[in-house]
C-alpha cells in the first residue's frame, strides 16, 4: 500500500501520524483518501475550489508530481508520496 | 544533479595571497588536495552576504569566518533577546539588549581577524536588495518569513547570485543552492507563498535549538563547496532534514520553464512589494471574520480590571496543553485546532475572552466563534505575554 509523508506543520491534522497508509492506485485516489480519513487536512491542502495549495508540492518518491502526470501518476506498491509544504524559519 | 566544476566559477582574484599567519591557520585546510593553497585562495578571494544574523545565520556566519571566507557581509536590524539564546549560538548571554550585528561582529573578529566583516544595520527591502547582493558572490539566507524568502530568492536570480537556502521548522529542515544559471529558483519549487497565517512561524510553532545549527552547517557547506568548485551541489536537489527520525532525504527539483522569475517567459523582471505578495494570497482563504475587521479586542488591563470587579469574564485559552504548563490565567483550555469540535463546551451567553501566546491564535478562535454565532467574544490583544509583561510581571514570558 503507498506510504503518504506527513510533515510536522500539518501533523496537527492527522491525528499527529507522521504516516499514513492509502490504498490506491495514483496519487489523486492517495490524496482522496488521506482527507477523508483526515478531514481536517482538507483545507490545508485544498482552496475552496478543490484545487491542490500552490504552496503544497507532492513528490512520488524522489520526483515532482508535476514533472510525472501530476494527480494521474500511478503508483506501485511501497511507493513513497511525500507532502512537502514551504516553510520559512531561520532565525 | 550539477557538477560544481560544471557551474561559474566564483573569481579568485590572484591578489588574495595568503601571508605566513594564514598558512598556519588555514594549515587543516592546505594539506587537502580539495583545497590547497588555490582553494583557500578562492575562499579570501571570496564574498558572501548572509541575510540574518539569527538561527541559521549564527552557525553560517561562525563556519564562513572561521573557514576563511575572505569578505563576509551581514545583514540584520534586529536586537539580542533572551529567547534567541536557545539557538542563536553567535549571541551570548551578556549580549542581550544589544544590536545582533555588534554581537555577532565581536564573535567573528575573535575567531578570524583576517575577515573583512561589512555589516548592514538594515532591513532587506525591494529598495535597497540589488545594491546589497551586487558586491557579493552568493547569497546564504537565514531570514524567517515568506515575503523576505521570496525576495531574497528574486534578487538572487536578478543579479545572477547563486541563493544558498536553508529554512527549518520544529525537527524538520529544508535546503538547497537556488538560482544558479544551471539550476531551479525558490519559486520553481514554490510558486507562491502560504496564506498568512496558515504555516505558524517558529515563534507560533517552536524550534528545536539545534535545528538551525544542523541545517545552517549545510548552508556553510555548500557555500564552500560553490567557492571552492568541488563536489555535489544541492543545485537540483530539496534535502530535507528530519532531526526527530534523523533522517536524511532528498527530493528532485526542476527548472520550471514558467518559473515567472527565471523561466522562458518572465513577467518579474524587477523587484516588487513583497509584503503585499505574500499577504494578497491569503485573503482568499483567511477566516471571513478576521477579514472584516471587527475583531473585538479587549487589553490586559481591561480584563484585569474586570476580573478585579469580580464580572463574569469566561477566559478561554487556544494555546497547546504544554504551553498552559509554562503559565496560564485559569483558562479554559482548548487548542485552537480542537475548538470546531470541542465548541459544545462553551456558553454563548457569557462574556468569553480568548487568548493565546501572542494574540495570532486567538484571534482566529475569535473569528471562528463569531461565524459561529458568538455575540460576546474578544480577542485578548497581545496574549498571555502581554499580560506577563503588563499586569503579573512575576510570570514567565516565553
Amino acid at each position: 500500500m503507498p506510504q503518504i509523508q506527513i510533515p510536522s506543520p500539518l501533523r496537527q491534522y492527522s491525528g499527529k501520524q507522521a504516516s499514513v497508509e492509502v490504498p490506491a492506485k495514483t496519487v489523486g485516489e492517495a490524496l482522496d483518501g488521506l482527507v477523508s480519513q483526515h478531514p481536517e487536512l482538507k483545507r490545508h491542502l485544498y482552496t475552496d475550489e478543490g484545487k491542490l495549495r500552490a504552496f503544497v508540492n507532492v513528490y512520488v518518491n524522489d520526483e515532482d508530481m508535476r514533472y510525472l502526470q501530476k494527480e494521474a501518476t500511478k503508483l506501485q506498491d511501497g511507493d513513497t508520496i511525500s507532502i512537502v509544504p514551504s516553510i520559512a524559519g531561520g532565525y | 544533479m550539477a557538477t560544481l566544476s560544471e557551474l561559474k566559477p566564483i573569481d579568485a582574484k590572484s591578489e588574495a595571497v595568503l601571508s605566513n599567519d594564514e598558512i598556519l591557520r588555514y594549515s587543516r585546510h592546505l594539506i587537502m588536495p580539495e583545497v590547497g593553497m588555490a582553494g583557500q585562495q578562492k575562499l579570501k578571494a571570496a564574498k558572501v552576504l548572509c541575510i540574518g544574523a539569527g538561527g541559521l545565520g549564527s552557525p553560517l556566519a561562525l563556519y564562513l569566518t572561521a573557514a576563511g571566507v575572505g569578505t563576509l557581509g551581514i545583514v540584520d536590524f534586529d536586537v539580542v533577546d533572551y529567547t534567541n539564546l536557545q539557538r542563536q549560538i553567535i549571541h551570548s548571554t551578556a549580549d542581550v539588549g544589544r544590536k545582533k550585528l555588534d554581537s555577532a561582529a565581536d564573535k567573528l573578529k575573535a575567531i578570524n581577524p583576517f575577515v573583512n566583516l561589512r555589516t548592514f544595520d538594515t532591513k532587506l527591502t525591494s529598495a535597497n536588495a540589488l545594491d546589497l547582493f551586487r558586491d557579493f558572490d552568493i547569497v546564504a539566507d537565514g531570514t524567517d518569513n515568506f515575503p523576505t524568502r521570496y525576495l531574497v530568492n528574486d534578487a538572487c536570480v536578478l543579479t545572477g547570485k547563486p541563493n544558498v537556502y536553508g529554512s527549518i521548522f520544529r525537527f524538520e529542515g529544508q535546503a538547497s543552492v537556488f538560482a544558479t544559471e544551471e539550476g531551479p529558483c525558490y519559486r520553481c519549487l514554490y510558486p507562491e507563498p502560504p496564506p498568512p497565517g496558515l504555516v505558524p512561524s517558529c515563534a507560533e510553532g517552536g524550534v528545536l535549538g539545534i535545528l538551525p545549527g544542523l541545517v545552517g552547517v549545510i548552508q556553510a557547506t555548500e557555500t564552500i563547496k560553490l567557492i571552492l568548485g568541488q563536489g555535489d551541489s544541492l543545485v537540483g536537489r530539496l534535502l530535507l532534514v528530519d532531526a526527530l527520525g534523523m533522517k536524511f532525504r532528498e527530493l528532485k527539483l526542476r527548472k520550471n520553464p514558467d518559473c515567472p522569475v527565471c523561466g522562458t517567459h518572465r513577467t518579474i523582471t524587477k523587484l516588487i512589494d513583497y509584503d503585499q505578495f505574500c499577504g494578497i494570497r491569503g485573503v482568499e482563504s483567511a477566516p471571513q471574520g478576521a477579514t472584516e475587521g471587527k475583531m473585538a479586542e479587549i487589553s490586559v488591563e481591561e480584563l484585569k480590571k474586570k476580573l478585579d470587579n469580580k464580572e463574569d469574564i469566561f477566559i478561554l485559552d487556544v494555546r497547546e496543553p504544554h504551553e498552559y504548563q509554562i503559565c496560564n490565567l485559569n483558562g479554559h483550555l482548548i487548542p485552537l485546532n480542537d475548538l470546531p469540535k470541542r465548541v459544545g463546551e462553551l456558553d454563548s451567553s457569557r462574556e468569553i475572552v480568548a487568548h493565546c501566546k501572542m494574540g495570532g491564535r486567538s484571534a482566529k478562535a475569535v473569528a471562528f466563534l463569531q461565524q459561529s454565532g458568538f455575540k460576546k467574544v474578544s480577542n485578548l490583544t497581545g496574549g498571555i505575554n502581554a499580560w506577563a509583561e503588563r499586569v503579573d510581571p512575576k510570570m514567565p514570558k516565553y
